[in-house]
This record gives C-alpha cells, structure tokens and sequence, in this order.
C-alpha cells in the first residue's frame, strides 16, 4: 500500500518538517505521494517534487485551504485517504489540529507523534512526557499517524522529480472562520530547525537580558528558546517555550543558560547531541544531562562566549 | 447556555513515572492519582464562563471505572453542578472516548464542550478534535484565550509560530492550553458541597459505544538515559571542547 504524506508548509515554503516526515514514510516503505493543500502554494508543490522519494505531488491549491482550518482540511485528507494505507502528517500544531478529525472520520485510531519505525504497522512513540518509551501496534486498514520531526533525519530537499497533480476537491464549511493571526518574526533560524538552540531561563532575571543570548545565536546561527519558567515570568513570548508543553527540539548543539532543568525542560530537549549547561548553582539538574558543564555567572559568561566565537 | 466539560483521572503530575519490570506498562500501583491538568483548566474556563452569567450550566463527565467519581468530585468542587460517569473496565481510547462524548453530548446537548488538550499520561492529542469530527462542530484547540458573542466564539489559539484567531459557530469544541487560565483551588466548603452534587452514571454500553481497542500497545520502556558529562572551568576551556572534541562549532 502507498503512503500519503500532508506537506506542512506557510503558503511560499516548504518546512523542514515535511522532509523529516518523509524520512519516516520511507522507514515504512511503499511509494509517497504527498498532498499539499493551501492558497497559492504552487512553488510549495514545485519544492516537494524535487524532494528524494516522493512519486507524486498532489496539489489542492484553493482559498478553504489558505489559513489550514482543521475542518476543511481534515475533510479532504479523509477524502484522499481512502486508495492509501497510511496518512502521515508532521505533529506541529496544524498536524495536531486536523489529523485527529481525519482518523475519526475514517474510524480508525491515530498514532501520535512517533519517534520510531519498528514495520509498518508497528512504532514508537513517547509517554508521560517521555519519561516511557511505548511501542504500539497498529491493526487498523488505514494508519494515521503524527511524527516528532526531530526524531528523523531529514531526507534530501533535492534529486527527485515527481510529477504534480491538482486535486480539485473543495470542501468548505460555515461553522469556523479565520480571523487573524500575530506570528512572531524573526531574522533566526525556527527553533525545531535550527542547528545550534540557545536558551534562557528565570536566571536571566528580565525580558531585556534575553539580548545577551541573541548576541551569541547571531555569531552561531543559533534560534534562541526559553524555558516554561521564563516564559511564565513574561521574560519573552510562549512561541519562545522549549518543553514537554512548549516546542520539542534536537539540534546538534544546545546551551541552557539559567535554566535548573525541570523534567518539563529536558522532555523538550534532551535528545540533543550535544548539551551544554552554563548555571551557577552547580547543583542544577540540568547538569546531570548536560555534555559540558560551567559552573558560573551567566552574566559574566555570555559576553566572553561572544567575545571567544 | 449550557458547558460539557470532560475531564480524565491520570497519573499526579508531580509523581515520577516508572516503567513495570515485565515491560508491559507504566507501574499506578498505588501511585497518586489527580484530575489532568488540562482538563482542570478546562473546568477552570467553564465556571468562570458561569460566573461571568454567560453559562447557567456547567456538566462535567468522565469516562473510565468507578475510580473517575473522585475527579468527577474535584471538578463539582471547582465549581461544576453537575456530574455524569460512563462507566468502562478500562481506559478507552480516543476514539472510543469521542464516540462516548458524541452520545453525551447529544443527550446533553451544549453549546460549548471544553475539553484539556491531552492528558499527560498517553499525551495523545486527539480526543477534542475527533469529537469535532463524528460531531460536526467545530474546534477551536490549543486556546489561550476564548471571546463568546452572541451565537459564537472567538478562540485564540497558540500555534508553532504564534497566536491564531478563529471565529466558531456554536455550538463548538475548544481544547484548552496552559495559558487559558490559572485554575482555583477547591475551598473547604465547596468539596463538602460537592459531595451532594448529583452524579449520574452511565455506560459505554448503553451509549451504544465499542470500546474495542485496534492499537495494541506492546512494549512500555524507560527512555534512553543521558549521563552526565564534564564540568569545564571557563569559556576558554568550552569553546576548545565544542570545537575540538565535540566538533559542533
């Protein structure tokens, strides 16, 4: 049976999540189509076709699909589902949103936010905010499923060349509108793409020290995060939050400044490769995790790191 | 207007989660148990919404054995009037537990079902929106904050890149986020006046719900540890070992 994979993107790009997504179809196997749905995103559709595996592009290019409305969009996916034997989808907040809507209308089970592919119908997935480990099982004819994007390696954004194909099914409804939207822009890299995360925590004492961190994320091309307890002081935005209930992040590098480790922290950020824990109470939790401990003042370490870059 | 708010017993979230020998499950022998967090914010909007003289109504229902009456009581003491059990051996999954909701909700019939995002135990996510499907309603989920009108609500949503506004028609479906709210505690008084609040039970039967499972779980496992690695004494000493033995930088 063939996959179908649900492109995440904003309408002009392609995330990064969608090629880690496509990496776990592959560990699945069979031919992947990847539907993507939304509003003049026809250079959205000419990105996936160049991705490595994918046989074809299926492009649902209509104004219901512009703002990803769970409704609209859960719809159509069930609608396609039907010639596949799995639907997967990124588990980023608009995967979240509407897959569930797609496995209900399908009547059948989802699974949630895999980080393993064990066969095709058997997977991995975190519990308990990763404190356990599940494996599961699937025996419903249609999967559907969510990936953790971090967990898989991203497969080649270029060498393939599928074909593309519209679909013309449009489903509406009047039940939900969008109003409107306040999405934080910034010149850094999205923090569950960045290479290298730099994060503050309640040691940072205010909003304004959070520019000591940006200035060693500009030298390193690092996306800057926060913990629960900063973000929960007002220090910085929520979109900011590395965590079990903010963002879930595995860069090659990650430095935690003033951040204790609550086991809300680490579930958002402990399958990084490489950790470092810059705190002066050295009793922290967050250096029983950490590769590379400094015991010390961040406020005198954050200029000399710029300074050494 | 009347509220369904549906709430899960899970696992005390300060309570650290240990994996059976046998690796079947997670060990609850004797492990305290509590009402979700998410699904007590949701409680939590519901009685302010009440408070506020927008709802006259607050229902909550949980799904699961007799064991749920105690934070279907917690809820009546935050505030709710009235409770309803569906009674199941076990645990249901999502879907058996949207199935369940959507036979509940069609008694009740409510204009706003506010449920919890996920439970911290299975960290699903799905429950709210797959109510919204078998039901039709729409769904406002992940919310940090709801403005009702008159025959709609304005949920606002946190979303990977921000804040998302969407207008519902009611009657509609919102999951809630931390930010919703911070919820009370139950005083004294009110978790002796819960105790005499009604709370009818029921069963997935006489819904004329299958509870049947078509997900086996297999295997539960700790996750993989990370030891601790070395302490540097300075920057100096760091940015040598990012670069030269840990070759990130």
């Amino acid at each position: 049976m063939s996959i179908l994979v649900i492109a995440e993107h904003d309408n002009k790009e392609l995330s990064p999540a969608t090629l880690k997504t496509l990496a776990a179809a592959q560990a699945i196997g069979g031919d992947i189509d990847v539907l993507v749905a939304g509003e003049g995103c026809q250079a959205v559709a000419d990105e996936v076709a160049k991705a490595d595996g994918v046989s074809k592009v299926r492009l649902a290019d209509n104004a219901v699909y512009g703002h990803f409305l769970a409704e609209n969009l859960g719809t159509l996916v069930a609608e396609l589902a039907k010639d596949y034997g799995h639907i997967l989808a990124p588990a980023t907040t608009t995967g979240k949103n509407f897959m569930p809507r797609v496995a209900a209308l399908l009547d059948v089970a989802q699974v949630s936010d895999i980080i393993a592919v064990e066969s095709a119908d058997t997977f991995k997935r975190p519990i308990y905010a990763g404190n356990a480990i599940a494996t599961v099982q699937s025996e419903d004819a249609i999967k559907v499923i969510t990936v953790r994007a971090t967990a898989f390696d991203a497969v080649a954004a270029e060498g393939g060349n599928a074909s593309i194909e519209a679909v013309d099914t449009v489903i509406d409804n009047d039940k939900s509108e969008f109003v409107g939207e306040e999405l934080a822009e910034s010149e850094r890299p999205d923090l569950t793409a960045a290479r290298v995360v730099i994060s503050g925590g309640r040691g940072m004492q205010n909003g304004e020290n959070f520019h000591l961190l940006e200035k060693v994320a500009d030298k390193l091309g690092a996306a800057v995060g926060a913990s629960r307890a900063a973000v929960d002081a007002g220090f910085v935005p929520n979109d900011m939050q590395v965590g079990q209930t903010g963002k879930i992040v595995a860069p090659e590098l990650y430095i935690a400044v003033g951040i204790s480790g609550a086991i809300q922290h680490l579930a958002g950020m402990k399958d990084s490769k490489v950790i470092v824990a810059i705190n002066k109470d050295e009793e922290a939790p967050i250096f029983q995790v950490a590769d590379y401990g400094l015991v010390a003042d961040l406020f005198d370490v954050l200029p000399e790191l710029e300074q050494a870059l | 207007m009347k509220i369904l708010v549906a709430v899960k017993r899970v696992i005390d979230y300060n309570v650290k989660v240990r994996v059976k020998a046998d690796q079947s499950d997670v060990d609850l022998a004797n492990v305290k148990m509590a009402l979700n967090p998410f699904c007590e914010i949701a409680v939590e909007e519901a009685v302010r919404l009440k408070e506020k003289g927008i709802a006259d109504e607050v229902v909550v229902v949980s799904i699961g054995p007799k064991a749920v009456q105690e934070q279907l009581r917690t809820a009546l003491a935050l505030g709710a009037d009235r409770a309803i059990q569906v009674e199941t051996d076990d645990m249901p999954d999502s879907l058996a537990v949207a199935k369940i909701l959507k036979g509940v909700v069609e008694k009740e019939e409510p204009q706003l079902v506010i449920l919890g995002k996920q439970a911290i135990d299975s960290d699903n996510n799905q429950t709210g929106q797959m109510l919204g499907a078998l039901t039709g309603m729409p769904q406002g989920t992940f919310a940090s904050k709801i403005d009702m009108a008159d025959g709609s609500v304005n949920v606002t949503r946190e979303v990977d890149g921000g804040l998302q506004t969407v207008k519902l028609q009611l009657p509609a479906i919102v999951t809630t986020d931390l930010r919703l709210n911070e919820p009370r505690y139950a005083s004294l008084p009110n978790i002796m006046k819960a105790k005499r609040k009604p709370l009818d039970v029921t069963t997935a039967d006489e819904l004329g719900v299958n509870v049947a499972r078509t997900v086996k779980l297999l295997k539960v496992e700790p996750p993989a540890e990370r030891s601790a690695g070395v302490k540097v004494a300075d920057v100096a000493e760091l940015v040598d070992k990012l670069k030269n033995e840990a070759k990130v930088l």
